[in-house]
């Protein structure tokens, strides 16, 4: 627990030091779109000791959503009598024949739902509706869409099925550790997502930390706790400690949310799953069980895989794992903006694009203007 | 989209969802994930569920720090 009446200066003053007896750079990485917002929102990374990073990892749903997946969910909104139920996020992702949103545009049924089980009761409420839950997301909501499958069943319903593209956070930061698409990220420490970790518990992340021997801080999301998180790390890589150390106890237990794992256990499995930017992750994701295979639209509309084609350009593949940063890309701020985004990092309220258009345009106007009076200097 | 806020049980419906107390709002969650939370509980509240129950002296603990940090602020 953090020591109280510890203002964020403290905690600023605690990563400097550490910052500066580790003496190099150092990248850490949080995944998590939440965590991804309070920092930007807050001006934490211009707080932050130069030799360290913060980068933005993979914790954003829909932007690591493959795009061969949404445009099946995309495609499935086009089927005759089919009601697309999903979250606010997926509406205008774009995908190779527009976004849910132009579906709906164009005549097709798709609700934005607020809970998982708005869709289920939906599906009662019109029996002559096929509903499909169009759901993303990592462990802090796929017990919702097992629960939505879990209540279809209890109600005997036949026209309720879910086109889910759940992934596994230990997973992804397996793979940030290992590779990404070849590609060594370079990440000494990681802040861990509060809310997933609710559900996965602490203990889920002994395993990385000692394959890896790399620290891993639970930590809530306030600017002031995100950057006790941050020294935490550092005072870890400090002293070549690799342990987990949770900041945010009131919530996060070391079994986690035994009742939710379990809704998350009886309708799932793990699958080799996709990811954009990267493919095929092994174990790092989520398929509905043979048992309830009725409640798989994959299933029940025999839908074909899509191959990812991602957008011309866009690198929000490389983004996500902080492989690129968003000014890197050629479309940024000009042909791809929150308004008219080409990727799901520029679409969703917590994507890494986004939050530097949001908030880091200045800073990066003004670094650009210094970098071409100094190239124009003689 | 892990977006979860703590809520403060202050009723139940007949269906047996929690009615929680968000920033003065009523609204209603499910209950699936917490079947241990009582009423006056706080729990964490993600897409209309309550997903943990949240313990409360530590909660407590964390929010004192932060009132304690915008005031010095």
């Amino acid at each position: 627990m953090i020591s109280p009446n510890r203002p964020i200066g403290a905690a600023l003053e605690r990563l400097h030091a550490a910052a500066q007896r580790v003496g190099r750079e150092v990248k850490l990485m949080e995944v998590c779109g939440t965590h991804t917002m309070s920092a930007f929102r807050s001006g934490l990374h211009a707080l932050v000791p130069e030799n360290v990073t913060l980068l933005s990892g993979p914790g954003c749903p829909v932007c690591v959503t493959a795009q061969g997946d949404i445009d099946r969910m995309i495609g499935i909104a086009g089927v005759d009598g089919v009601t697309v139920c999903t979250y606010g996020d997926m509406m205008r992702v774009p995908g190779r024949m527009g976004s849910l949103e132009s579906a709906r545009c164009h005549g097709a049924r798709v609700e934005v739902i607020y809970s998982a089980l708005d869709a289920v009761r939906l599906a009662e409420r019109e029996p002559e509706s096929r509903v499909v839950l169009a759901a993303v997301g990592f462990e802090t909501t796929t017990p919702a869409t097992a629960a939505a499958v879990l209540e279809a069943e209890r109600l005997g319903l036949d026209n309720f099925s879910v086109m889910a593209s759940h992934k596994l956070v230990v997973p992804a930061i397996n793979a940030l550790l290992e590779n990404w698409g070849g590609e060594p990220t370079g990440v000494e420490g990681f802040l861990c997502p509060g809310h997933a970790s609710v559900i996965i518990g602490g203990d889920a992340y002994k395993p990385v930390i000692e394959k890896y021997g790399v620290p891993c801080v639970i930590g809530g999301f306030e600017p002031e706790l995100m950057a006790e998180g941050m020294a935490a790390l550092v005072e870890q890589i400090e002293s070549g400690e690799a342990r987990l150390e949770n900041l945010y106890p009131e919530a996060v237990t070391d079994a986690g949310n035994t009742v939710a794992r379990a809704l998350i256990d009886r309708v799932f499995e793990v699958a080799d799953v996709r990811w954009r930017g990267v493919g095929v992750i092994p174990a790092s994701g989520l398929a509905v069980r043979e048992s309830y295979a009725k409640y798989d639209a994959a299933r029940v509309y025999e839908l074909e895989e899509i191959e990812d084609r991602e957008p011309a350009g866009c690198v929000c593949g490389q983004v996500i794992a902080g492989l690129a940063k968003p000014d890197e890309c050629r479309l940024f701020g000009t042909a791809c903006t929150p308004v008219r985004p080409i990727g799901p990092c520029m679409v969703s309220g917590e994507g890494t694009c986004q939050a530097w258009f949001k908030y880091q345009r200045p800073a990066i106007a003004r670094r650009k203007r210094v970098g071409e009076e100094r190239a124009a200097t003689p | 989209m892990c977006l979860a806020v703590p809520a403060k049980i202050v009723d139940r419906e007949p269906s047996g969802d929690a009615v929680v107390d968000l920033h003065g709002n009523r609204v209603s969650v499910s209950t699936v994930m917490t079947p241990e939370a009582q009423m006056g509980d706080w729990v964490l509240i993600h897409a209309g569920f309550a997903i943990q129950r949240l313990d409360e002296r530590e909660a407590k603990e964390t929010w004192d720090v932060l009132r304690d940090l915008r005031t010095v602020g």
